[in-house]
Order: structure tokens, then sequence, then C-alpha cells
């Protein structure tokens, strides 16, 4: 039931209101509420389409060629290993062989040196099909414990890697800190060793905001189920550089972490041998382990799409421009032509 | 003493004169009546016991109080009710769901993120529901509280509230009060128990109706004879039908039959009589007007229920791909779980990541999945729309241009749901009386003696004379396009008249002036019969000395004021005479002359003409008559038709300048014939039976005739101001105009007339189950004979007119349709109602005259359904009410009248010719505004959505998202709300003058330009191609693989879904930069201050402590701000993402430009002002092709004059018209 025929009948009535209140009434006027503000109003003119397509096409052009070539000066050595590591006799038995902690991982590597590779080289190591953006794998970590000491023991979120069977908190918590990436890479030229900067290798605010200088690890790794790699307990977490490269959980199944740097120039035709201990597991997921030298340029690392994807949408633009000029040549149409107005173009919509 | 004294004077005795409705035949014994023959049966069972309310106190007599109540909930079901309102809407139930589920662990994100603005939009809606339930109980409170008299014992009366009324009761209801139940008349102030009453809130009738009570309740006229007054009423049950009763009162002892006559309803008027005594029937709800009442819908605009269908598309696609994910999941979970081992599959209370049961997670999954992808229903939709409808609804109510200075009331959207449907209304159903017409008649123009008086011009006249002059470029300047008719050379000429009622201007009868004529006895004549062929009493005005007059009709009304302007004041009537203060020129006193009135021949529909005869002071004998032209000329003796040539011409011209017209007419009466007469009226008055009237017909018919024809007057039914131009841009904006009265089907072609609705030339198709006037053109005359063969007969007349209608070749021809609400009543039976709308439809104009409430709601409904195009109805009456509720939109006028068709509206203004710029400015802008809006809003959340998807894939479809929660939250609700509000609150296409010089582009609203299906899929596909775009070049350019700084390091998810944030906050704010055309400081700052908020968050959110930004901490100051390639990726998606739309919008204004389009590049270059002549041209041209109007009504007229002057003078045709 709502309103009804019967409601009432004289409201007007009772709400007889003086000339003054009447006049209250009245809306104020302001240029707002009249929608009348002044407004621009840009119209696609052919001039503004031609010259918004020729500035993309223009600005994009040269931007393509720029990254493209600082894409092509990037050096970039790439070793795959995980297969090559293992002994001949383990072949068909990867899992048995990683898992074992007896058995001797150490794998030697050569690695040839296509160009010179001006310092910082930067060494990655690159890992496949790990799917370190699972959401059970990405939220299994305690920002708090990291950061506080006095929150070591919560350990909640970190499930199933929080506390030790007999319920102590693990410090670093969680499955990204306990399956640590743990292979290690020693260099040398000519038996001549070289030194792998391990520092710096974190971002700057992730060592001094998010891993505190007075956490230490605790409890790691003690469990029955062993992940990756340890951690020194007398080292305290802003230091740990490569836990908290590992703890930057990668946005896809294939990435790159900073190893560490060399800062030595590399010369072309140089032979790097690379010691490796082959600790980690990717047997059991079928995944790959590479080895990566990389110089790096203003736009990173190697990376020609961007300057490709620039010069496609340049060209393309480009191409636009030369289809709308030819477009508005054979079918010019004046702006604000009337003969345009639909009741011209469809006379019998139209009065007579 | 002096009281009843007084009294005595008004006592007059009606009865005396009325000769056909107050006469009362004597008592009735039997009940004859066969309805009352079942009384005491089903549906007749209410016993009513007067003047002993106690009786029904107690069962089974118990009856429901007076109290009326019309809100939807009350303090207890509130909550319940308006929550189970809420939640029956599909997308609220989602939402719920989700945010019920939210708090479960499946959930992605955090539960406050899903409840708060669920909360949001589901308390706004509640409020408002509460706030219009609140003014509802407030009106219902205001009506309750009213006080009337009521007998409490012993012959006293007292006051008490309405509500506190009960069956039985006695009251008294004094002039000018509302009834307060449906009563029983048992007496009045008039000797002989007539009342005067007033339904316009019944039927929106504004003339006056007679009720009488039985001849035996009639002595109880007084208080106190109440003390020992009792009686019983047996009566047919609570129905809402307003015209039947059927019931008897047992009193003293005897049985007597009432009928309808006897009844006064609830919510009309007592007019014109100064007490009543009746005795409630029907109380609170079971009064006939509360049953007419019908449950206020609430009512969903189009584009809302479009929007629903969207809704189902993309829960249909939200459900595909969370299925898709929670498949992916689950074959993940089997077949390859078990090898991540950095995920320690094996852990015993891993439940959801069971590889032992994949199934289980699957469907756990799949829960998780639905509420992730939800980013594709977007909530924040229903909030901005709210948002922006409360907006344009503030726009509408502050519009100065739609706001009454004189009666100082704005424009009120009083729902702010239906703003868009405003531009797509397709038919309009009016009101006639307070929409159309102010219901003021205004005596304009008379001929007399074959002479036309009055240089004044109808409205009608102006308006079309000022459209002739501005087409003189037709050619059509040499033709005299109205001969006959004087037209003022000023058109805009305001006019001086303040008299109410009179706006005659013609110096040749004003000032005494008249008796200088050459005929100046007939056209004394002529002012004695406007002076004393009458009902009305004087009254005197206290304040200004002169007297106001009550008459039954307003024509009336306004014949009396024209009279005393001449100088023949109508001064005072008693039981037998008329006095009449004659006054011949102003220097001269008045005489005050008595005149015997005689008898009175009353007038009804059916005769059309009513008569007096009276007696002079010299003794001669007049019959005095005024009626419908028609009947008046059939009536004239020989000698008395000197003038019929002349008359007759004016009288088409009057009616075609919209003017009510009528003949007068008199007779000279010698004693002997008049006392023979009188002797046979004497005796058919006082027989008995049922042929009683038939037989004073016959009588009065035999004292009308050979009359002499005096003059014809008209009179003009004032239109609102502005009502004929707003009809006429109206019909040019494409819409059709029915008109729905309650009034005569004369007055109501008149008004027709008025309004052009109707002209000259238009074939009339009257389907009337009354004989029909003969003059009619294509009249069909059809008898009432029994319902069955009425509705055979009605039938076959439609099925005859539809076949004359298609058979017509004549482009130009164009039919009104005309209807009464008996032929209704057959019409929209099932049968026959397909037949009768597809008739409507091929007519130009359609008005339904003396049509119920009832009625004009199931019109309403027919068109709505049948059509199926959006409806407007507007009225202003309590009558209206029923086809405000059932139109898709309701138009209330906040005029004089009452305040229900206001408080039953969606939008009340205070006068028609607003509804112009509500439905052309504001419908049009609204349409596009919220069509535009919601096509953006699902654009930009698919866009947004599908990324969240595709990162699935990459995810191993564990639920993960790649973005921060913080930016999905803020998505919606910061980053792109804004902009997508001010599309909506602010864009206009083309200014608020354009939409009103050019009515075509209102058609955009109807076609549904904006929001069709193509237009959708189009944006639907927009948005697909952004997420793809969005997603694959972001991470092919973030690969984790390569370096994206200088410095070496990679990009972890935080920078990769922080990047892949920033390009979509970029392309979607281009995205509806590219959309707007209308670009005032407020949008620049939404679109623009919304990108800026984007960094503004990333930089703030990055310096809050790690716990709360986690891997997002000094993501922009430290990792991506420095590195380059984060700019230019930005650069190259968000040109990639809209570069598509860009050379859409491109092509199609270089190719297909719309209307809207052109006119934009005329203003931009100042076309306008440069070339004048195309400007106005195109503006002329810019209209629909309409039949209705007055524009179409100078255009046929030209088109009929080109003909004449085609047939005569076929070469000056061909000069004239190049």
């Amino acid at each position: 039931m709502s309103s009804s025929l019967a409601s009432s009948s004289n409201l007007d009535g009772s709400d007889d209101t003086s000339p003054q209140q009447k006049q209250s009434k009245k809306p104020k006027y302001s240029r707002f509420t009249q929608q009348e503000l002044p407004a621009c109003k840009p119209l696609l003119t052919p001039g503004i389409v031609i010259g918004i397509f020729a500035l993309v096409a223009v600005l994009f052009i040269p931007i393509g060629l720029a990254s493209l070539s600082a894409s092509e000066a990037v050096v970039e050595v790439i070793d795959r290993y995980d297969a090559d590591c293992v002994p001949n006799d383990m072949h068909g038995k990867e899992l048995d062989f990683i898992q074992n902690s007896s058995t001797n991982k150490t794998c030697t590597r050569r690695l040839t040196i296509p160009k010179t590779m001006k310092s910082p080289v930067h060494i990655y190591y690159e890992l496949d099909n790990f799917y370190q953006n699972h959401r059970r794998y990405v939220k299994s970590r305690s920002d708090k414990q990291l950061l506080q000491p006095s929150k070591e023991a919560e350990t909640k979120v970190c499930a199933p890697e929080g506390n030790t069977p007999d319920g102590k908190p693990i410090v670093p918590c969680g499955l990204i800190a306990w399956s640590l990436f743990n292979d290690t890479y020693q260099f040398s030229i000519n038996s001549d060793s070289i030194q792998v900067n391990k520092k710096n290798i974190a971002w700057a605010s992730d060592r001094s905001h998010k891993f505190s200088k007075d956490v230490y690890p605790k409890n790691f790794q003690k469990g029955a189920l062993i992940g990756g790699g340890k951690l020194n307990e007398s080292i305290p977490l802003s230091e740990q550089e490569d836990l908290i490269v590992w703890m930057r959980t990668a946005a896809l199944p294939t990435f790159r972490k900073l190893y560490g740097r060399i800062e030595k120039d590399l010369n072309a035709n140089e032979e790097i041998t690379v010691v490796i201990e082959n600790n980690y597991n990717t047997y059991s997921f079928g995944g790959q382990k590479k080895l990566v030298l990389s110089t790096a340029t203003w736009i990173g690392g190697k990376n020609n799409f961007l300057g490709v994807a620039y010069l496609t949408v340049g060209g393309l633009c480009l191409s636009l421009v030369l289809a709308f000029i030819v477009l508005y040549l054979f079918k010019p149409r004046t702006l604000g032509d009337p003969s345009y107005l639909s009741w011209n173009r469809n006379p019998s919509a139209s009065m007579d | 003493m002096a009281r009843t004294g007084r009294r005595k004077r008004d006592r007059l005795r009606w009865s005396k004169l009325y000769t056909f409705s107050c006469l009362r035949p004597s008592v009735q014994l039997e009940t004859s009546d066969t309805g009352t023959a079942s009384l005491g049966g089903p549906g007749f069972s209410r016993v009513v016991h007067c003047n002993q309310p106690r009786l029904h106190y107690k069962k089974p007599l118990k009856y429901p109080t007076n109290y009326i109540s019309t809100t939807k909930y009350n303090i207890i079901t509130f909550l319940p009710k308006a929550i189970f309102e809420q939640f029956r809407r599909v997308a609220n139930l989602y939402f719920l769901m989700a945010a019920i589920l939210s708090l479960t662990p499946v959930a992605p994100f955090s539960a406050v993120s899903m409840i708060a603005p669920l909360a949001f939009v589901v308390g706004l809606s509640m409020a408002k529901e509460a706030l219009e339930d609140w003014r509802r109980f407030m009106q219902d409170m205001k009506v309750n509280s009213r006080k009337v008299s009521v007998h409490r014992s012993d012959g006293l009366f007292g006051y008490k509230h309405w509500e506190k009324l009960r069956v039985g009761d006695v009251v008294k209801v004094e002039k000018d009060q509302f009834f307060p139940a449906d009563l029983l008349l048992l007496s009045s102030s008039y000797e002989d128990g007539i009342c005067y009453v007033e339904t316009m809130n019944l039927d929106g009738e504004t003339n006056l109706k007679v009720k009488r009570s039985l001849e035996v309740t009639l002595p109880l006229d007084e208080d106190e004879v109440f003390k020992e007054f009792k009686g019983v009423i047996r009566c047919e049950d609570p129905n809402p039908s307003l015209y039947t009763f059927v019931g008897n009162l047992e009193y003293e002892r005897q049985v007597y039959a009432i009928d309808p006559t006897q009844i006064l309803l609830r919510d009309s008027k007592l007019r014109n009589t100064q007490y009543i005594y009746g005795v409630v029937i029907f109380t609170g709800h079971d009064t006939k007007v509360m049953q007419n009442s019908t449950d206020s819908p609430s009512k969903r605009s189009r584009i809302e229920r479009q929007m629903d269908k969207i809704i189902y598309i993309l829960f249909s696609v939200l459900v595909l791909i969370s299925l898709i994910s929670s498949i992916g999941f689950a074959v993940n979970i089997k077949y390859y779980m078990h090898n991540w081992w950095f995920l320690q599959p094996d852990d015993k209370d891993n439940k959801l990541y069971n590889p032992k049961t994949p199934a289980i997670s699957g469907l756990i999954h799949l829960i998780t999945a639905l509420i992730l992808y939800g980013y594709l229903i977007p909530i924040s939709l229903y909030v901005s729309i709210e948002v922006v409808k409360v907006v344009q609804a503030m726009f509408i109510n502050q519009d100065l241009q739609m706001y009454d200075e004189e009666a100082g009331i704005p424009a009120q959207a009083r729902t702010s749901n239906l703003n868009e449907e405003l531009g797509q209304v397709h038919t309009i159903l009016s009101d006639k009386t307070g929409t159309l017409t102010c219901n003021q008649m205004d005596f304009l123009k008379c001929s007399i003696a074959g002479i036309s008086y009055g240089v004044g011009s109808s409205e009608v006249e102006m308006a079309a004379a000022k459209h002739m002059a501005s087409h003189s470029d037709f050619g059509t300047s040499e033709i005299e396009i109205e001969p006959s008719t004087p037209i003022t050379p000023v058109f805009e000429r305001v006019r001086k008249s303040t008299i109410k009622g009179f706006s005659f201007e013609d110096d040749r009868l004003m000032n005494g002036n008249w008796t200088q004529e050459q005929n100046s006895g007939t056209i004394l004549m002529f002012f004695r019969i406007l002076a004393l062929c009458h009902t009305a009493i004087p009254e005197l005005n206290e304040e200004t000395g002169g007297f106001n007059y009550e008459a039954e009709s307003p024509d009336e009304g306004a014949f009396l004021v024209a009279a005393r302007e001449f100088g023949f004041e109508f001064c005072k009537r008693t039981q037998s005479s008329v006095f009449i203060r004659e006054r011949y020129s102003p220097s001269e006193g008045p005489i005050e002359r008595e005149f015997k009135v005689l008898n009175l021949l009353e007038f009804n529909s059916k005769r059309k003409r009513m008569s007096v005869i009276v007696r002079d002071e010299s003794g001669q004998t007049l019959l005095l008559c005024k009626g419908a032209d028609s009947i008046i000329f059939e009536r004239l003796s020989k000698n008395g038709r000197t003038y019929e040539v002349d008359t007759t011409r004016h009288l088409s011209e009057y009616g075609e300048a919209g003017l009510r017209t009528l003949a007068l007419s008199y007779r000279v009466l010698e004693e002997s014939e008049y006392l023979a007469w009188n002797a046979e009226f004497v005796k058919a008055k006082t027989s008995i039976g049922a042929d009683r009237e038939a037989q004073l017909e016959r009588v009065a018919e035999l004292m009308e005739k050979d009359l002499i024809l005096v003059g014809a007057t008209a009179v003009e039914d004032k239109l609102q101001r502005g009502v004929p131009q707003c009809i006429d841009r109206l019909a040019q904006a494409g819409l059709k105009i029915w008109v729905l009265t309650g009034d005569k089907m004369e007055t109501a072609i008149n008004i027709g007339y008025a309004c052009s609705l109707l002209r000259q030339g238009m074939k009339q198709i009257c389907l009337s189950t009354a004989p029909s006037d003969p003059t009619q053109q294509d009249a069909k005359k059809i008898f009432l004979l029994s319902e069955q063969a009425a509705k055979e007969n009605l039938s076959l007349q439609m099925s005859n007119a539809l076949q004359m209608v298609k058979l017509e070749r004549d482009p130009h021809a164009a039919f009104a349709l005309i209807i009464d609400g008996k032929g209704l009543t057959h019409a929209l039976q099932d049968d026959l109602k397909d037949r009768f709308l597809e008739l409507a439809i091929e007519c130009a104009s359609v008005i339904c005259c003396r049509v119920s409430p009832k009625q004009k709601a199931l019109v309403t409904r027919l068109v709505k359904e049948g059509v199926g195009k959006t409806t407007l109805a507007i009225g202003d009456g309590a009558n209206d009410v029923g086809m405000i509720q059932e139109a898709d939109i309701g138009v209330g006028i906040s005029g004089v009248e009452g305040m229900q068709a206001v408080m039953a509206s969606d939008f009340s203004i205070s006068q028609f010719r607003f509804l112009e710029r509500l439905l052309v400015v504001h419908g049009h802008w609204c349409y596009k505004r919220i069509a535009q809006m919601i096509c953006y809003f699902f654009y930009k959340n698919i866009a947004f959505g599908l990324t969240i998807f595709y990162f699935e894939a990459y995810a191993a479809f564990s639920g993960q998202s790649v973005y921060d929660d913080w930016y999905m939250l803020l998505f919606n609700v910061v980053l792109t709300s804004l902009p997508v509000i001010s599309l909506g609150a602010f864009e206009q296409d083309v200014s608020s003058e354009v939409c009103l010089q050019f009515p075509a582009l209102y058609q955009q609203g109807p076609k549904n330009l904006f929001f069709d299906w193509s237009r959708i899929l189009g944006w639907m596909g927009n948005g697909l191609y952004s997420s793809l775009v969005l997603y694959f070049l972001s991470i092919s350019i973030f690969s984790s693989e390569s370096a994206f700084r200088s410095d070496g390091q990679t990009a972890d998810m935080a920078a990769v879904g922080t990047a892949m944030f920033t390009c979509i906050i970029w392309a979607v704010n281009i995205q509806i930069a590219l959309t707007m055309s209308h670009f005032t400081w407020i949008q620049h700052l939404c679109v623009w201050g919304s990108i800026a908020s984007w960094y503004l968050f990333l930089v703030a959110y990055g310096t809050a402590s790690p716990l709360i930004s986690g891997n997002a901490f000094q993501i922009l100051v430290e990792a991506l701000g420095p590195a380059s390639i984060y700019w230019i990726s930005t650069l190259l998606i968000a040109v990639v993402c809209n570069l598509p739309y860009l050379v859409h919008i491109s092509y199609q204004r270089a190719c297909n430009p719309l209307d809207h389009h052109v006119i934009q590049e005329i203003k931009y270059y100042k076309k306008d002002l440069e070339d004048h002549d195309m400007w106005k041209r195109e503006r002329s041209k810019a209209r629909q092709k309409t039949k209705i109007g007055f524009t179409a009504r100078v255009e046929a007229k030209i088109r009929h004059l080109k003909g004449r002057l085609h047939k005569k003078l076929p070469s000056i045709t061909i000069q004239t018209v190049s």
C-alpha cells in the first residue's frame, strides 16, 4: 500500500507559504547549478586527428629506436646447468641425487664471454616452473616477525612453516624463507678467482626497514623437512641479502634473481670457470636452473620487446596519419556541414 | 435566532426549478431494484446502525476505523521488509554472498573491503525508502487528524479526529470541507435536502454535482433531532465502483431504497451548501476512494533493466572464468601439486591444497574465484549511479528555468531513479483539467446579430499567427491565410484583462456603447440571456462590494461575469425570481429588474441545452435558451434564422480558434400557450414511473422550438501558459500525446482544438456507445442497446475505422481518435484491447473522455505494455494518481490543487510547459550521461577484472592477485570513480539551448542510440582488448626475466603489479577523457586529479610502515620511479589501449557523424552566428514528422490553401511556391 487517492486533499492549504518563504524556495542562481560552467569542448577536427597520430608517431619511433639500441648494447651470458650438473650415473634419479645430503653436488662450468662486459656485471640465477606467485606461498610470511624482535612469535600466517614441531617459533618463518635458494657460484678466470660482491643486491629500503638489524634467524631449517638454504644465526636478517632478495616473490613462474655483481670488466672471448654447488631441488617439478651474467643499461637488462613495440605502434600511427589524410582528401566533409544531419540525409524522416 | 433566520434565507426550494434531477418520485415502498433484492446475500452483507456506532464496536458488525495508512512499512516491519526488498535485487544478493564468504578463509580479500561498499549501497537505498515512507506517514497523519463535527449524544455535536470516526456515526460537514468517509446524505441546509459536491479528487471533474437526500430524512436538519434518530442501512460491501451504490434504509419501520445520489464519497468536497448531515457507511480503507487506490509500484528505468541483462551476461562470464580457474586449480592440485615441494603439499593441516582431494579444493576455489573476479560486476557502479542520480536530481530541482515565479514552486525530482528515463519517453498521457488548462473560462468573443465582437485573440490564434509570420519564407505571404480572423498586430501583447473570467475587448459593446449599435435590441436580449439563463447563485464579496458567482460550471461563471461587465449584473436569486441590475451607460445608475423564473429546463449532456422561462416586469413571458449550436439551429423558427449564416461562420471561426461556443436564442411565449404547456409539464413532473424523465424531455422539447437566434458566445478554456507551444515542441520531438480526461466529450474536443491536438480537416473517429454528436465528421452513430450489443458494435466500429485508416493514401491525412469512458470499458477488455491499441497508434491524436481514475491507469497500462515503449503520465489531481503510478514516469503538477498527484509522482513541475525542458533538456542529458557512464563502467571493470584472470593462468590458478589489496580496493573507490561520476553528472553533448532548438536530438533517447546492444558490446569489446593489451604488454615488458633497472634488480610481484596498475589508471582515465565532450574545471580536476592521486597514493602508501604496505614499501620512490622503463611502458600501454577507440571516433566523425556531432561543429566554428539562415533552416527541419501541434496545423492550412490556389491559379502557385 502506498500513496492513494485518499491520502490527502488540501495539503496546499497547510503548506501555505508567505511571500518571503516562497522566495526562499527559489533556487539560487549559480553557474554550477544551472549547468552553465564555462567549458572547453574539444573537437576531433581532421587537423587534430592527424596531429595526434603524427605526434604519437614522432614520439614513439625515436623512443623505440633508443630502447632497441640500449637493449642491443646489453651483453648476456646464459648457462643452463640443472641437467648437466647431475652426475651421469644419477640420470633418471635426479631426485635421489638432490635429496641425498651425502652426494657431492659440486659442478664446474665454463662460460665464454661473447663481447666485452663492462663492470658491473650482474649475476643472476634463473628458475623456471617455480610458482613463487602461488597464493599459498605468497601468504606464507610474517612481516611483523621480520621487523620486530618482540613479534617473533607472530607466526600464524606462516603455516605450515610457523613453528618447529615442538612449538618454537621459526625465524624467519614461512614457506618463502624455508625454500630459500641455496646454489652457490664461484667464478674464476684462468684460476684467478673473481670477487663476487653480494652487497647491495637487495633494495636498500628492504634492508633498512623491512628486515631488522636486531632479528636473528632462529630454529630455521630445524624441522622434519628441510627446504632450501640455511642461514647463519649470528648474522641479523638485515644483512642476509640473499634471503631478502628471495623474499621478494616473483610475479611469474619463470624468474631471475640477483645473486651478486662482478665489479670488473670481462673481456670478449675470456673463458670463465664457474664452480656451482648444485643444492637446490628443481628436479621434482622439472624446473630449469640457469646462471646468467648480464650487463645493464638505462632500460635495464636485455629487453627487445619494448623497442619493437614502440616502433610498431609508431609505424602504425604513421600509417594512420596517411590513412586519415587519404580519407579526408577523398571523402572530405566540411565540419558543421548541415547536410550530414540525419534529417537531411534521410529526407523521409523530416517534414516536407 | 439570527442564525436560523439566515439559514432560512439560504434555503431555496430548488425542486421548484429543477425539473429532472431534483424532483423525487414519491416514497418507494417496494424494493423494485434488482440490486436491492439481493441485499443480505453475498457481497451485500453490510449492516449499518445509524447513530448507534457503539453497535459496531464488536463483531460481527465491527468494521475498520476511519484510520488510513498508506505506508509500506511500520517501525517493526521496516527493517526486515526493507532488507528483503533490497536483497531481491540479484546484484545485491551476489554482493551479500560475497561479503558473507569474505569472512571465511577462502576469500582472497579482506572482509571490510567487501562489506563496507555493500553496507553503503544498501544503507543509502534503505534510507531513501525510509524517508519516502516517513513522508507518506506524515501525510496520513495529517489526514487522520483532520477534524469533523460528530454527533456525540443527546443532540450534541463535537469535533473528533477523522481517524476516530466509526461506521454509524452521524456527522455534520460544513461548507468547503471534505467528507471524512462515505456518507449517506440525510439532510442539508437547503430545505429540500440537496447539496453540491465537488468531485475533483475522484474524477477530476470540476463542475459541481448535485446530491439529494431521501424525502423521509429531510426533517433531520437540526442538531437536536439526532437525539432520537435511529435507522438501519443494509447495503453492498466495500467496492471500488464510484458511480454505483446498492442499499436501503430502514427508517421508521419503512424501507427506502438508496441510490448513488444519496451517497457522499470521501475526499469530495461540499460546495455551495452551508452544511449537511450524514451517516457514515464506509470508513477508512473501505471507502470507495481508498478501494480505488492502487499500490505504488517501485519503478525502475529502462536503462537499469537493460543493465540487469548486462549484469547477467557479466555474471555468466564471471562464472565461466571462475569455473575455468577452479578447474585449472584442481588440475594443478591433482597433477602438479605433489611436485611442488616448496608448498609443502603433504602438510597434514593443508585442506585447501590437498592433492588427494582435488575436487573439493576445486569447489572451494570456485568461491574464491567468484569473489576474486568480482570486479567484473562492480558494486561501485551502483554507488556511482546513486551519486550521479542525486546530482542530476539536484540539477533538476535547481533549474531556474523550471521555477514558477508566480507560484514560487521549483521543479522537483521526487525520485532520482528515473532521470534517464526522461530521455526515452515515447508517449505522454496527459490529464486535461489543471494540467493543460487552468480550469478558468474567459469570455473572449461573441457574435450578436450576425456581427462578431471581440478583438482579442485566443492563445491558439496568437501562437498560430506568430508561427505564420516566421514562416514567410514558405512563399505563403501572398496568400491571405485567415481572411476572416482579425489578428492583433502585436502577437506578444499582454492581455490587460484583470477580471477573472473576462478577456473580452471591444469598444463597440463596452461601457454602454452597445446602445449605439444598429441591433441594440438584439444585443440587449443577448445580454439578458447571459444574465438569466443559468443556475448560479450570487455571493456578495464583502471586500469589493461586487458579486462572485457560485456556478455549476466555469462557463456559466464566465457568462455571468461577462454580463456583469456589460452592465447586466445578476445580484440576487430568490425562490421564484432573479434580480438583475441593468446599467445602460456608465453615467446612469443601475436599475434593478426582477424576472420571475417560471420554469427551468436544465442542462444535461443528452439535451445539450438549457432553458429558462421567465416573465419580465412588463408581464411578457420569454423562453431563453442556450445550447450547442447544432441543437439550437435545429429548433429555429423561420423568422429566427436571420443571422444563421453569419453566426455559423463565426462559430466555425471560434471553433478553429480553440474556443468553446454556445448559441443563444429566445422565444416570446403567448400566455395561453404557456399555460397549456405548463399544465402538461406539471403533469409530467408529477408522474410516477420509469418514463418520467422521457416524458419531461418530451414536454420540454415541445416548448424549445421556433426559437429566434440571437448570437453565439465564445469562451476560452484558458490553457495554462505555454501549453500549445509546449505540445507543439513535444510533438516535434517525436512524442505522442494522449489526453485522458474525466470531462465531457465536447469539452475535451474543444481543448483538443485549443491545444492543436485536433484541427479542421482531421478525420475524427468517435467511438462511443452513447448516441454521438451528429455534427462531428465521420461520426459513427452507435446507440446504447444492451452491453453485449454495444460491445459488438464498438468492435465493428473499430474494425471499420482501422480499415479506413489503413486504406488512407494521403500522407498528410491525420486521424484523431476520441473515445468515451463507456466505450473504453469495452475497448479495454482483453479481446478488444489489441485492436483498440492498434487503432490508437495509427491516429495522430487520442482523446479519451469521461474516464474514471481506474480507466486512466488501465489505458496507461495498455499503452505501456502494448507499445513497449516508455510512457509518461502527467496530471494534477487525485484522479490522476492511478495513471501516474502506472506509467513508467509519473509527473505531477504541483499547482493549486491537492497534493496527491504530486505525492504519487516521480517528478513534479508546477506548469505543464516545464515538461518540455524536463524531457528535452534534462531527459536528454541524463539519458546520455547514464548510458555513457554505464558503458564506460563496464569497460573499465572488464579491462581491470580480466587482467586478474590472466594473471591466474600464470599463478597456477591459485587465487593470488598480482595487485596489492589496497590498489584493488581503491580502484573503484577513489582512483576511477570521480571521473565517471563527473561524466555522469556534468557531461553535455550540446548546450540546453541547442537541445531545445533541435527537438530531433531527443529522438536519440527513444531510439536508444546510446545504450543499444551494439554499443554495449562495443564497449565490452574495448574492455576486453584493453585488458589484453594491459596484461600482456606489461608482462612482456616487466617479465621477471630481465632487470628493469640500470642497477640490475629484477621486478618482483609488487613492482609488476604496480606498473601494470599504473598503466590501467592511465588507460581508463584517458579513455574517459576521450569519451567526454564537455570539460569544465570539474572534469579536468576529476580526470587528471585521479591520475595524480594514484601517484600521490603510491608515495603515501610507500612511506607508510612496511607492516601496512608490505612489498609496496617505497615502491615508487625507490624501485619504480628511477626506472625509465616504468615511465615509457606506461606511455606505450596507455596509448595502445586507446588507439582503436580514437581511430573509431575519428572515423565515425569523419564519415558518419551523428546529429550532435554536426551541431557541435557548427557551434565550434560559430557557423550559427555567421550563417543565420542555415541555422534557422536546420532548426525548422529538425522536427519530427508530426500531425499535431499548431505547426502542423498551420502547415495543413497552408497545404489546403495551396491546394485551393492550385486549382484556381496554377501559374501563380508555381511562382509562390518557388
